[in-house]
């Protein structure tokens, strides 16, 4: 076990050196000019202004230097400066990074929730109407847009019933509490605002609901399909031989026996929440890093395109890496073996 | 026809049949299994897989799988089980009837500590108990199946066990709450020819000291020689012969038994080639009419594959063959 | 078996094809439904797309029955025209995927040594970003269009079939039949692509058909945060990203909404059943 750990360890610097090269080729291949972000149309005719902007971001050096330069900045923390912003990307990453962790872990956790209970009904009730309602649930989840589910949801209560509160992540007239962690939640707590914890949390209800929904699908077919595997496995037959009674049965026997199946596939989903969360950001006006994302591809802003799209691949890479480590730490038969 | 103590019997299914219903077609693995059991006695249940005897003992205390129909009568002391809730049902199994299976490895949860497992048994049955007093009922349980340092074994998982030692821990499970009746169902099969000796001696000790009523399912005739009173033979779904166990070795009145007894290895000895029964039994829902056994009997005649054979009786010792106990007489 | 009663079902079970399983059903017929529309939508929508038909954010009504968006356009009409971009595309998309991936994770499971190293440490690679992300700054490199987008969906979905055609490969490749043509001096692309090949198909094509609802919405993703479909295309993505600027007027996102809903429905539905049936263990 520790050997497997070492290894994929090892791998991680290989791995994360691919991503920074296969995001900083993708700007090699840009047909858009990405000068048009920084100087305006009509100094594009001015040979003087064009120039000093391409020495000043780096255009005008050959490709195999501009990567030389930018392996070497990034390992300085330094990823370019905006385009758009004008500050250094890391920072601007740093400064958005935790409203999207805690967008994404909310919605984790109601994602598999949601999935785990959907999942659990389905088969402890299989082929009734419990276990097709569930399913058709799931699956509407995994087929929905999450923009659209979004501005639907958004538009349905808070506009219309007011029951919920308008994008955001508090109420925009609430003075922030200083930021610690950079997650609304505990910062709020960790200044006694419990008001402003609530409105905070409020806030974070729908836009975690439309995001976990998504991967609440997923979660919830692999849960059922590993309880149907359980349920039909002899030792389900002992504890019934022993008296239990079935809730006993479906929870403390199968479902704990599916616990590192739902795990490693709970990790996995953070790929696809953070895919969403792109999306979902956008449409609630979340400070995140996805809305970051998308005005930087809208602007054609390539520092900060990068920068995203290789903090969102190290994030990736560390959860797997967490999640594969889990799976073999948590299995018993893995670990014998 | 009661067993030789008197009393009544403490397990009596009467015409047990279970029904599977698959794409609008019904099928009967068990067609009317009888069989009783008395308190304190042995009772072998033998056949070969896919005879349907475990699926009737199952189903007999309600553990029949999903979409099973079940339909007869299971009378345990007297109350019919078939008619109970199934919350009575569930108070019954694991206190008063328990049951092991064939493979301790998988059939025990992997994910819970052996002393769990048992302590689950003790405290589901016993709903004031403290966690900590079911912890060390368990540990009792455990050496009285003879695992060495149950202290220590309580706190390991089914997987740091041996095939062997997992077996006993089903079995200190099954008598966690003195039960009156076990079912074991092949508790020797999976495991090592050189253990199987130790857990039928483990399980026959056992018997003898609680008392217990026990129904021992096997496909090996061989097993139930040294340790049942009684034998019912199951063929296709249906009791064949029943008989006290000398009285079925000596004088076996179907000649489906008579196969069994012959393959049985040490039996055979005499002859040089071990014997083996020609064919297989019929697939469920396959059954020719008349008697089942008919395709693969030695000795069938136009009768066998005509008319299903009653159980004819000779005493306590019954078998459904239409040239039962007298064979050579009416050959024609 | 005993033939106990002989149901009304059971006779129909008798005809009825094994793979047809209810969601599988819904799913062709959804499917089948907006694949008609990628030819028929011109016939069957009462406007045309782009014209400027009515009054701006009209609320649905018997003249437009979804209503009409900021420009006056018909709603409805715009919503069964995507069908015409989405589908072709999906399909574009995931052929091309599945063509590159089968053939390079084939190659890798075949050949091994470092050509099959390279390949699959691209893979790893590729697969090691958020797929949205990665899109995203491929298609924002090329520039809007919804060709692009699809270069761009491409890159990001070959490793997928690519993994698992080279898991295929890597397990045919054992069996016995292989082995004896090997023996029998075939020749080691003859070998692989008359004996390994064929025998790798199901799985992949069965992750693909799954994959197209997937692809859809990938698609319509891109679209709406302005990387894929360029306006005046009535796309379903930039129809919602539209709708989200007309915040107020709901009917204007209403039908694009439902129209990736149904046909990604529509797939997970077919992937469902085609899961059911090549899955041993399902009852």
């Amino acid at each position: 076990m520790t050997r497997y750990i070492l290894r994929r360890l090892a791998a991680m610097p290989f791995l994360i050196l691919g991503v920074v090269t296969l995001a900083f080729l993708l700007t090699a291949v840009t047909k858009g000019d990405p000068l048009t972000a920084i100087i305006s149309d009509r100094q594009m005719n001015n040979p003087e202004v064009v120039a000093a902007a391409r020495a000043k971001w780096g255009l005008d050096r050959s490709l195999p230097e501009r990567y030389l330069i930018y392996v070497g900045n990034l390992l300085q923390g330094d990823m370019g400066t905006s385009f758009i912003t004008r500050r250094p990307v890391a920072q601007d990453v740093l400064y958005r990074l935790p409203a999207t962790m805690e967008l994404v872990i909310a919605a984790l956790i109601v994602g598999s929730s949601m999935g785990i209970t959907l999942g659990v009904l389905a088969a402890a009730f299989r082929n009734t109407v419990v276990d097709h309602v569930a399913r058709l649930f799931a699956l509407i989840g995994s087929s929905i847009p999450v923009f659209w589910m979004g501005l639907a949801l958004l538009y349905v209560f808070s506009v219309k019933w007011g029951i919920m509160p308008g994008p955001g992540r508090v109420d925009p007239r609430a003075a922030l509490p200083p930021s610690v962690t950079g997650f609304l939640t505990i910062d709020t707590l960790l200044a006694g605002h419990l008001r402003l914890f609530l409105d905070a949390l409020w806030h974070l209800l729908l836009p975690a609901f439309v995001l976990g929904w998504a991967v609440a699908g997923t979660i919830s077919r692999l849960v059922r399909a590993n309880m149907l595997e359980v349920l039909s496995r002899e030792f389900i037959l002992t504890a019934r031989a022993k008296g239990a009674g079935e809730r006993r049965v479906i929870l403390r026997h199968a479902l704990r026996n599916t616990l590192v199946p739902t795990l490693t596939v709970i990790g996995y989903s953070f790929a696809y929440l953070l895919t969403g969360a792109v999306l979902t950001e956008t449409i609630f006006s979340w400070p995140g890093m996805g809305s970051y994302a998308v005005e930087a591809a809208r602007g054609l802003d390539f520092p900060a395109i990068i920068g995203v799209t290789i903090v969102g691949g190290v994030i990736f890479l560390i959860t797997n890496l967490i999640t594969d480590v889990a799976y073999v730490v948590a299995n018993p038969r893995v670990r014998l073996g | 026809m009661m067993p030789a103590t008197g009393t009544t019997p403490l397990f009596e299914v009467r015409d047990l049949r279970v029904t599977f219903e698959k794409r609008g077609r019904s099928l009967e693995a068990v067609r009317g299994i009888s069989l009783h059991v008395a308190p304190g006695e042995v009772l072998g249940v033998v056949g070969e897989s896919g005879s349907g005897k475990s699926l009737g003992m199952l189903a007999s205390i309600g553990l029949q799988p999903r979409g099973a129909r079940v339909s007869g009568s299971v009378r345990f002391k007297g109350r019919e089980l078939t008619e109970l809730p199934r919350a009575e049902m569930r108070s019954l199994r694991g206190s008063r009837i328990a049951m092991i299976f064939q493979d301790p490895l998988s059939s025990l949860n992997p994910v819970m500590t052996v002393g769990a497992q048992i302590a689950e048994a003790v405290w589901l049955h016993n709903p004031g108990m403290s966690k900590r007093a079911a912890m060390d009922r368990a540990k009792d349980l455990l050496a009285l199946v003879a695992i060495p340092q149950p202290d220590r074994r309580i706190s390991q998982y089914p997987h740091e066990f041996s095939g062997g030692m997992r077996q006993r821990v089903m079995i200190a499970m099954a008598v966690a709450n003195d039960p009156d009746l076990l079912i074991a169902d092949e508790p020797t099969t999976a495991l090592d020819v050189t253990v199987q000796a130790q857990i039928m001696g483990v399980l026959a000790e056992l018997q003898q000291r609680l008392k217990l009523g026990m129904i021992l399912i096997t496909h090996d005739l061989g097993v139930l020689a040294g340790h049942a009173d009684r034998v019912a033979v199951v063929y296709a779904g249906r009791v064949v012969e029943e008989a006290g166990v000398n009285d079925l070795f000596a004088r076996p009145g179907h000649p489906y038994t008579r196969g069994l007894i012959a393959s049985i290895p040490n039996m055979a000895s005499q002859t040089d080639r071990l014997f083996s029964i020609e064919g297989s039994p019929p697939p469920i829902g396959t059954l020719p009419p008349g008697c089942p056994f008919a395709p693969r009997c030695p000795m069938a005649r136009d009768i066998c594959r005509r008319d299903a054979p009653p159980m004819l009786f000779e005493g306590a010792h019954g078998a459904a063959c239409h040239f039962a106990f007298d064979r050579a007489g009416r050959a024609a | 078996m005993t033939l106990v009663s002989p149901s009304r079902a059971s006779r129909l079970a008798l005809h009825w094809p094994h793979w047809l399983s209810l969601p599988m059903m819904l799913g062709l017929l959804i499917v089948g439904f907006w694949a008609i529309m990628t030819v028929a939508a011109p016939l069957v929508a009462p406007y045309d797309p782009l014209d400027l038909v009515g009054r701006r954010l009209q609320a649905p009504s018997w003249e437009h029955w979804l209503g009409t968006d900021a420009l006056g356009r018909d709603v409805l009409s715009r919503t069964l025209h995507g069908a015409v971009h989405s589908l072709p595309l999906a399909v574009m998309v995931v052929a091309l995927s599945v063509l590159i991936g089968a053939t390079l994770g084939a190659l890798s499971g075949y050949l091994g040594g470092w050509v099959g190293a390279v390949i699959m440490r691209l893979v790893d690679v590729t697969l090691s970003f958020p797929p949205m992300l990665l899109a995203m700054a491929v298609a924002a490199s090329l520039g809007p269009g919804l060709g692009n987008a699809a270069i761009a969906m491409v890159i990001v979905w070959w490793p997928v079939y690519a993994r698992l055609m080279r898991a295929q490969v890597l397990e045919v490749r054992e069996r016995e039949h292989v082995e004896a043509a090997v023996a029998s001096g075939a020749t080691r692309p003859r070998v692989l692509i008359r004996h390994i090949l064929p025998l790798c198909w199901t799985p992949v094509l069965v992750s693909a058909t799954m994959d197209l609802g997937q692809v859809i919405l990938l698609a319509a993703s891109l679209s709406f945060i302005g990387l894929g479909a360029t306006p005046p295309t009535p796309e379903w993505g930039s129809m919602i990203s539209d709708g989200a600027s007309q915040f107020y007027s709901w009917w204007v996102a209403l039908g694009p909404g439902l129209a990736i809903l149904t046909i990604v429905l529509g797939f997970n539905f077919i992937g469902d059943g085609l899961h059911d049936y090549f899955d041993p263990r399902s009852e």
